[in-house]
This record gives structure tokens, sequence and C-alpha cells, in this order.
């Protein structure tokens, strides 16, 4: 399987994610710059995290006018798989392929930290190797990562189980001081309407080696693998 | 003929940058200062040729579609020359 990670003018996770989806989730991953509009045949794609276009205007603002974004939205309108991390989340919600937006963090900081997750729908591409209520402990890395939604649209995603991840204790219950950013709800991640597109702040690409502190990341890139694997085993069945 | 886009976060919006201001300033004993929310402002210099209501089009659709995120920010327009 062909796994695209999209290098946006100032992406700095992309070299992480390509590692992360390659070399340990034994696929082949490739680079796919931001001017061209050739996903060059991927299964998946990944935004990855980063500052493109120097988060000028707003965070994801820039990037969402990109070339390439033109490709992953028709890519993402055909129910393949899209991940959005980080900066690559809200480029996703900059080009209303995911709803809501990210503010500035309630406590203005940057923050950088693990946090723990809970995983709260494991019917996406992305969770699909997860159980769910699931915890897992990922880094964060920004400073533009709460989250907000109108109160009509919070409880459409509610209904529609497309919260896919919050924040929440290292038990998976909600902690007060486990939402690092203010997001409302607790919200890490969500997904969209298909469930084929999910952003999330946290950065499971940064979690997938004991050496990181971590390999809870790993999760992530092995439900990808899975759906993926599952599509190919039907395709050749069918 | 100039166009100034003033973007600011919606009023249901909280605005952290505003609320760290106004606190700095209450510390910094300046007085009768309420609410204050940080918003940005735009400076688009339009092409002199283009008719006013053809100008005043432009900056309505750069302001609705790229300037603003609509989920969470609003605009005004201001007009010079």
């Amino acid at each position: 399987m062909k796994i695209g990670v999209v290098v946006f003018p100032g992406s700095n996770c992309d070299h992480d994610a390509l590692y992360a989806a390659g070399v340990l989730a034994g696929q082949q991953a490739v680079p796919l710059w931001h001017e061209s509009e050739d996903l060059e045949g991927a299964d998946a794609v990944i935004l990855p995290g980063g500052f493109s276009y120097g988060d000028y205007l707003r965070t994801g603002a820039i990037a969402r006018f990109s070339p390439v974004m033109s490709a992953v939205r028709r890519f993402a309108a055909a129910g393949r798989p899209v991940l959005g991390i980080c900066n690559g989340f809200q480029i996703l919600c900059e080009s209303g392929l995911l709803p809501g937006a990210l503010l500035r963090n309630a406590g203005l900081h940057f923050v950088c930290r693990p946090v723990y997750l809970r995983v709260e729908a494991t019917d996406t591409p992305f969770t699909a190797a997860c159980r769910a209520g699931q915890v897992l402990r990922i880094p964060v890395a920004h400073g533009d990562g709460n989250y907000v939604v109108d109160p009509p649209t919070l409880d459409r995603l509610r209904r529609e189980r497309r919260v896919i991840f919050r924040y929440c204790g290292r038990d998976g219950r909600p902690a007060p001081d486990a939402n690092p950013n203010g997001a409302l709800d607790d919200i890490a991640g969500v997904a969209s309407e298909g469930r084929n597109v999910v952003g999330l702040m946290p950065h499971p690409e940064r979690a997938v080696e004991a050496a990181l502190g971590s390999d809870d990341g790993l999760a992530i890139f092995r439900s990808l693998v899975q759906t993926l694997a599952a599509e190919t085993a039907l395709t050749v069945a069918g | 003929m100039k166009a100034f886009v003033h973007v600011a976060l919606k009023k249901s919006v909280l605005d952290p940058q505003g609320k760290a201001i106004q606190a700095a300033l209450a510390k910094r004993g300046h007085r009768g200062i309420g609410d204050v929310r940080q918003g940005k402002c735009f400076e688009l210099q339009l092409d002199p040729s283009l008719s006013r209501e053809a100008a005043a089009q432009e900056v309505e659709r750069v302001a609705r579609e790229v300037l603003t995120n609509p989920v969470i920010e609003e605009y005004s327009v201001r007009w010079e020359g």
C-alpha cells in the first residue's frame, strides 16, 4: 500500500510521518509536493504537522488554497482515507473537510507535552485497530489547538459519534488538567460525515517507538494499514 | 481607493488574547476599560480602473472567503479615497 504525506512549505513533521507510515508500518510512504495535484496513486493521504506558510493569515488558511488540496478534496470526496495531524487538522478545518476551527490555546501558551487521549470511536480508518475507550499517550505541540464549533454542530458531532478522540486522564476519565488547550468538550480529534477524513491535534507520529517515550501512536498507523489491507482483500475476493 | 478590512473573533467566541490584554491594562492601572477584543486589519489597495461597485464586490468576496474564517470570525469594511 502507498501512503502519501503532503509537504507544504513549513511542514516539519512530514519526515516523522513518512518514517512511521513507511519504516514502522511497513508501507510505501511517499512525500507529495504541495504544488502538484498528483497524489501519485496513494491509497491514503496524511497532512502532517508544522507551520504551513508560516501560519500566516490563520493556521492552515493559505495551505487550503494550494494545488495539492484540490486533489485531496476530490480524494476525500471519493471516500478515501485522509488524516490531518496538528497543522494538518487545522488545514482540514479551514478547507471545510472537517467541521469547526482551532483557536489560540486558552492559556495562550504553546503547549508541548504528552497527553492522554481516549479513543471514542473505532469505525474510522485511523482507529480501526484500537479498542473503544482505549487510552493513548501521545504528545501535543501547538499554539492553536483550542477546538470550537457552534452548538448545533457540536450536537450533531455527538449524535453522529464523530468525536474520535478526547483528552482525558491516565485512566481514561475526564480530568481537570487533561485538556491542554481549552478545546470544547475535551475534543482532540473529529471525523468527517463519511468518517474517512480524521483530524487530531496530538502527534501520533511522534510516539511510535519506546525510545520516544511511547509507541501508542503506532495504533493509528496500524489502523490505517489494517483498513487498507481489508479493502484490498475485498477487492481481490470480489 | 483603499479598503480596510477589520477581522475579529465573533462575540460568541472567547478571545483569550483580548482577555490577557485587558488584565494587563488593569494591572497597569488603566481605568474604565472594559472588554478588550483583539482583531486584525488588512489594507487592500484597489486598482483605480475598477468601478466602485466592482471593487466593493471583490473586497466583500475576499473578506468573506479568504480573510475570515466564518466559523469563528466576522469582518467589517471601511473605505478610504
